[in-house]
């Protein structure tokens, strides 16, 4: 690859977990710019204050692809104050680590999260 | 797992006849080319011989071969060389040169430096195929301009500018012409005792040579101030101890380039107008360029509702190697300005890729890598959210 990815990045990218839209999601958000090469959305089911349901759709490199999907992974049986706390550090931790240049991939997630999350509470 | 290299325009592998050429002028030969006793007679002797193997493969004076580091040496010193003997506040406020929109970094970084000095640089923009307009050039040149730079063909796209025409523009109102050749050379016949141009910029490694080396060709009368100051090597024009075994090199594959040139435009066309047909069957991609004027290595597509850079990983890791234009730093991608000149989007541009085929390429890795680059595409579509918004 350009650019050095962990195996963990590779299967996540090959093999993305959870692609696709809930079609009546508690919450759903998305960020970036196709202009800028990235963008993310993410849809959540929630129920109980409890995510049970995530889904994701990326444009953009293997490192915001499997950021996306190890995002989705990460949520899922998570509260939603456990999941407001998620960082993109936690995510790249989990990846095994991103190249310097690619961190910003995981924001991207992370940012489609809270956005999802926000949209939750604001239906609420 | 099976390598497919489709990057030829980034480099090529080095030919077998090159590299036994080369060999004898590392621990055999090696008197420096400037020494006068017998070692670096023998070693002036090859370096001879290879200029002549140059300028005969473009039916030239052997004195207009100048070797220098590369082509990125070469275009940085056809610019300065000349622009250098003129000091911008001797100049007037109209452009000094005229290049492109759509040139190699190493035209338009060097055409930026010398805007941060003070001269004055009209880049010209190009039609949605890659193409200069020529009356446009013609009504930019004013009494100042002193050089137009316009590539021969383009690095990224392929596109073929219409050389010859340039260089009569240029000609009929006494201006000196450059045209960066690395790309071209080796798939377009080029006798430039015929083309009306002035500077000549090649390289050696796009040719089946070795990395390191390159030359410029400039008629006998250009003078240059000189980039590198040392032994007054190459008439005074670029001094430094000549690299005797890559200028054999370059030497040795001149002639090959030559002997070879028509057979491989016939085998490359070939390729290039099969592999094009085949892309085009996938659904919603568009050919980058020109469909004609088109170097024939080069194969440039855009694939709707995907990213270049995750194509070019996912090839990758199957044992392909292709290029993409946008360039991911921290924050963002940069979209080519090649593409963007075009007129495409940014993401259009991001949505990019290059694959330029050479001498070795055979239809049966055409025909390996086509499922895979297809199933490839399929996938990062099926995780894109701008694909979804598509159907």
């Amino acid at each position: 690859m350009n650019q050095e990815y962990t195996s963990i990045v590779k299967d996540h990218f090959f093999h993305p977990r959870n692609v696709g839209r809930i079609s009546t999601p508690s919450g759903s958000g998305t960020v970036g710019n196709p202009s800028c090469g990235d963008v993310m959305t993410i849809d959540i089911m929630v129920e109980n204050d409890m995510i049970t349901e995530a889904k994701f759709q990326t444009y953009g490199c293997a490192a915001a692809i499997a950021s996306g999907s190890m995002t989705t992974e990460m949520i899922k049986g998570k509260t939603i104050t456990e999941c407001k706390k998620l960082t993109m550090d936690d995510i790249i931790q989990k990846l095994g680590g991103l190249p310097e240049e690619k961190t910003h991939c995981s924001n991207l997630a992370t940012d489609a999260l809270h956005k999802a999350i926000d949209d939750y509470q604001n239906n609420d | 797992m099976k390598q497919i290299y489709l990057d030829y325009a980034a480099s090529t592998p080095v030919d077998s006849d090159v590299v036994k050429a080369m060999i004898p002028y590392f621990s055999e030969t090696y008197g420096n080319p400037s020494s006068t006793h017998k070692h670096g007679r023998t070693a002036r002797e090859a370096v001879e011989h290879a200029r002549k193997q140059v300028s005969s493969c473009f039916n030239v004076d052997p004195k207009t071969i100048l070797f220098t580091s590369g082509g990125t040496e070469a275009d940085n010193l056809a610019l300065k060389g000349i622009l250098f003997q003129h000091l911008p506040k001797d100049l007037g406020k109209g452009p000094h040169i005229i290049t492109s929109e759509i040139e190699h970094p190493a035209v338009l970084q060097t055409c930026k430096q010398l805007e941060a000095y003070g001269y004055s640089i009209a880049y010209l923009p190009v039609d949605n195929t890659g193409l200069v307009d020529l009356d446009l050039l013609e009504e930019t040149i004013v009494e100042d301009t002193k050089l137009i730079s316009i590539m021969y063909a383009n690095n990224e796209i392929g596109t073929i500018e219409p050389v010859e025409k340039i260089g009569k523009i240029a000609h009929k109102h006494n201006v000196l012409f450059h045209t960066d050749a690395v790309q071209a050379v080796g798939k377009v016949p080029i006798d430039l005792s015929k083309l009306p141009i002035d500077l000549l910029s090649l390289s050696s490694h796009k040719i089946y040579g070795p990395k390191g080396v390159g030359a410029l060709y400039h008629t006998k009368e250009i003078t240059f101030d000189p980039l590198l100051q040392g032994g007054g090597h190459e008439w005074g024009k670029r001094s430094g101890t000549l690299n005797t075994p890559g200028i054999v090199g370059l030497g040795k594959a001149c002639e090959l380039s030559k002997q070879r040139l028509s057979n491989d435009i016939n085998h490359l066309q070939k390729m290039r107008d099969y592999f094009i047909e085949k892309l085009n069957e996938i659904e919603s991609s568009t050919l980058n360029g020109h469909p004609t004027k088109r170097l024939v290595n080069n194969i440039h597509f855009r694939f709707e509702g995907i990213e270049g850079n995750a194509l070019h990983s996912m090839l990758d890791e199957k044992g392909i190697s292709i290029a993409t234009g946008s360039a991911c730093s921290s924050e963002k991608i940069h979209a080519s300005h090649v593409l963007l000149a075009l007129g495409l989007s940014p993401e259009e541009a991001i949505s990019s890729i290059r694959f330029t085929i050479g001498r070795n390429t055979k239809k049966e890795e055409i025909d390996y890598v086509l499922p895979i680059v297809k199933e490839s595409i399929n996938h990062l579509r099926s995780i894109s959210p701008l694909w979804e918004q598509n159907e």
